[in-house]
């Protein structure tokens, strides 16, 4: 293709996704479209793997029957979410054991909230009601995105990713509800979990130089900002609901601007845990290796099974 | 404590227990389809020990909750078989004491289906699906390793070895499952024994693995003396509830 001709099917891309058409797999598109949501949609998946760690952490020390079968389902939920985008991610001619292998040599990122540890019982319910909180506010805008198989998988994925958020929110309100020692367990989350969870929406739009493009490509409809202020506006009703509060001094209803005001954001924590310094950054990374690597003979195993079983098969058709 | 009250708990506790530590491998399996598939036999499990204590709650009848059962009981008061409470290892050797346990599971389920007592029946009617789901799951394991490669061929060969030694309590009636039998609430655990022995040796020869020969059976968990392994399942299972006693979650 030439490069007047390759402008021109850019240009023609442009319009079609911006009359809100769908890119499916077999379509053309740039090949940064195509670099930039394997990108993001492997992260994602990354994201969904490595967030069950935090959690997992928890389901043999769960309080109670119910909520252990409850958080149980939930981080089976959240490994199923990765299947689907390492799919989603594979229909762009992405593998899924290369995108794999980047994750556990460090070179590809995921969302660094799950650098975070989980000390309490409260952190399941702060990271329920949180973390996938703003995943979905992130994500709900994501089941309109550009890419057929990438938003198709977000309508399924949005679905639990709000039962999650909901029974978060439950076990906080049962917390918050509990005794004084509850109370301050739940309390001493939320405060740990908060700016966390702002940062999960990536900086602000003045220092997000990809975000243009990814606006004008239809992958994203909301900026980084607005995106932050929607997930404080509907959640800091929420924490005044059960008596919580949110460890922010600054936060302040602007009855003029129709949202919450608050306070600076610490982006040298973002940047630091980004760069590998949160607390449990080294612990994730291992415990996915360590996983892969006890895999192998697994693996491989299941692998010699199925071609000894079809060579049989075929065996059996040609003496038949 | 009535003798089906205690049988009730066996169940139960060789649910929970089981499910305590498949939860274990939640978010480590080796590959994220069998990570998901171990964690649903582990929601199974746990579900399943729920209605057994709900049931055992009412037995008891002294305002006992399924909580107050699984979480403030120390060792000596659980009944499971020394089988569920043996350590992971690897992929393996969790996938073998779950075969062999699965199958004696699926046959004690069939049985119960229609055990003469009426809740009993209820919970294993409502169990045996997914009992039999994961006697599947697990056999077919058993055979991929079995004849898979080498190196999983040996590992799984040595779990069989390991194992073996902790299927005979399973089988062995004591007088509370001869009371059982007798009242027509549990099958004869002889007849059990046989059906399991011919399932599991089918799964082996088709797996290329060896029956181990050695007759030696451990006992005990059934009437509460149990392995290293059960205080330390329950330092985690029952942390919340000591630490914070008495409250709601
Ligand atoms: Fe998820
Ligand atoms: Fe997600
Ligand atoms: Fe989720």
């Amino acid at each position: 293709m030439s490069k007047e001709e390759m402008l021109d099917m850019e240009a023609r891309f442009e319009r079609y996704v911006a009359a809100e058409n769908k890119v499916e797999p077999k379509d053309w598109m740039p090949e940064k479209y195509r670099k930039t949501l394997i990108r993001q949609i492997s992260q994602h998946a990354h994201s969904e793997v490595v967030g069950m760690l935090p959690e997992a952490n928890w389901i043999t020390r769960a309080p109670s029957l119910r909520r252990k079968v409850a958080l149980l389902a939930k981080v089976q939920d959240e490994a199923g979410h990765g299947l689907y985008l390492y799919s989603a991610a594979e229909t762009m001619g992405a593998d899924r054991q290369d995108l794999i292998e980047d994750l556990l040599s460090g070179k590809a990122k995921y969302s660094s909230i799950f650098n975070y540890p989980t000390p309490t019982w409260a952190d399941i319910g702060a990271i329920g009601w949180l973390v996938d909180g703003a995943a979905i506010a992130n994500q709900v805008m994501l089941c309109r995105t550009s890419y057929g198989p990438y938003a198709r998988a977000m309508v399924r994925i949005c679905k639990e990713e709000s039962f999650h958020q909901r029974q978060g929110y439950e076990i906080m309100m049962a917390l918050a509800a509990g005794t004084p020692a509850q109370k301050k367990m739940a309390q001493d989350a939320l405060n740990r979990w908060w700016w966390p969870s702002l940062m999960m929406f990536g900086p602000t739009d003045e220092n997000s130089p990809n975000s243009a493009l990814s606006m004008k490509w239809r992958i994203k409809r909301k900026s980084n900002d607005e995106l932050r202020q929607e997930f404080i506006d509907k959640t800091v009703p929420q924490a005044e609901f059960i008596g919580l509060t949110v460890p922010d001094p600054d936060l302040k209803w602007n009855e003029e601007r129709g949202h919450y005001d608050f306070g600076e954001i610490d982006w040298q924590e973002f940047y630091d845990v980004i760069a590998g310094n949160g607390k449990c950054n080294k612990q994730r990374l291992h415990a996915r290796n360590v996983a892969h690597d006890n895999g192998r003979w697994v693996r491989e195993a299941a692998n010699a099974y199925a071609e000894k079983q079809a060579k049989r098969r075929k065996e059996e058709s040609s003496a038949a | 404590m009535e003798a089906k009250e205690k049988y009730v708990l066996r169940l139960a506790d060789n649910a929970l227990i089981l499910g305590q530590r498949l939860g274990e491998w939640c978010g480590h399996g080796p590959i994220l389809e069998q990570d998901i598939a171990l964690t649903n036999v582990a929601l199974d499990l746990i579900g399943q020990s729920r209605m057994l204590y709900q049931y055992a709650a009412e037995l008891k009848n002294d305002g006992s909750t399924e909580d107050d059962i699984a979480m403030k009981r120390d060792v000596f008061d659980f009944y499971n078989v020394l089988m569920v409470e043996q350590e992971n290892g690897d992929w393996g050797k969790t996938i073998v004491r779950q075969f062999f346990y699965d199958t004696y599971n699926y046959f004690l389920y069939e049985a119960l289906c229609t055990s003469t007592d009426q809740r009993l029946g209820e919970i294993a009617r409502k169990s045996f699906k997914e009992i039999a789901y994961h006697a599947q799951f697990s056999a077919e394991w058993v055979i991929r390793f079995g004849d898979g490669t080498s190196e999983s061929h040996e590992r799984v060969q040595a779990a069989v070895d390991d194992l073996w030694e902790f299927t005979g309590e399973m089988f062995t009636p004591d007088e509370i499952d001869l009371a059982m039998t007798e009242a027509g609430i549990a099958p004869d655990l002889n007849q059990i024994a046989a059906q399991w022995k011919r399932k599991v040796t089918q799964i082996l020869d088709i797996a290329t693995l060896k029956m181990p020969e050695s007759s030696f059976m451990q006992k005990g968990g059934k009437v509460g003396e149990h392995s290293e392994y059960l205080g330390f399942i329950l330092a985690e299972l029952q942390f919340m509830q000591r630490a914070y006693p008495g409250m709601q979650w």
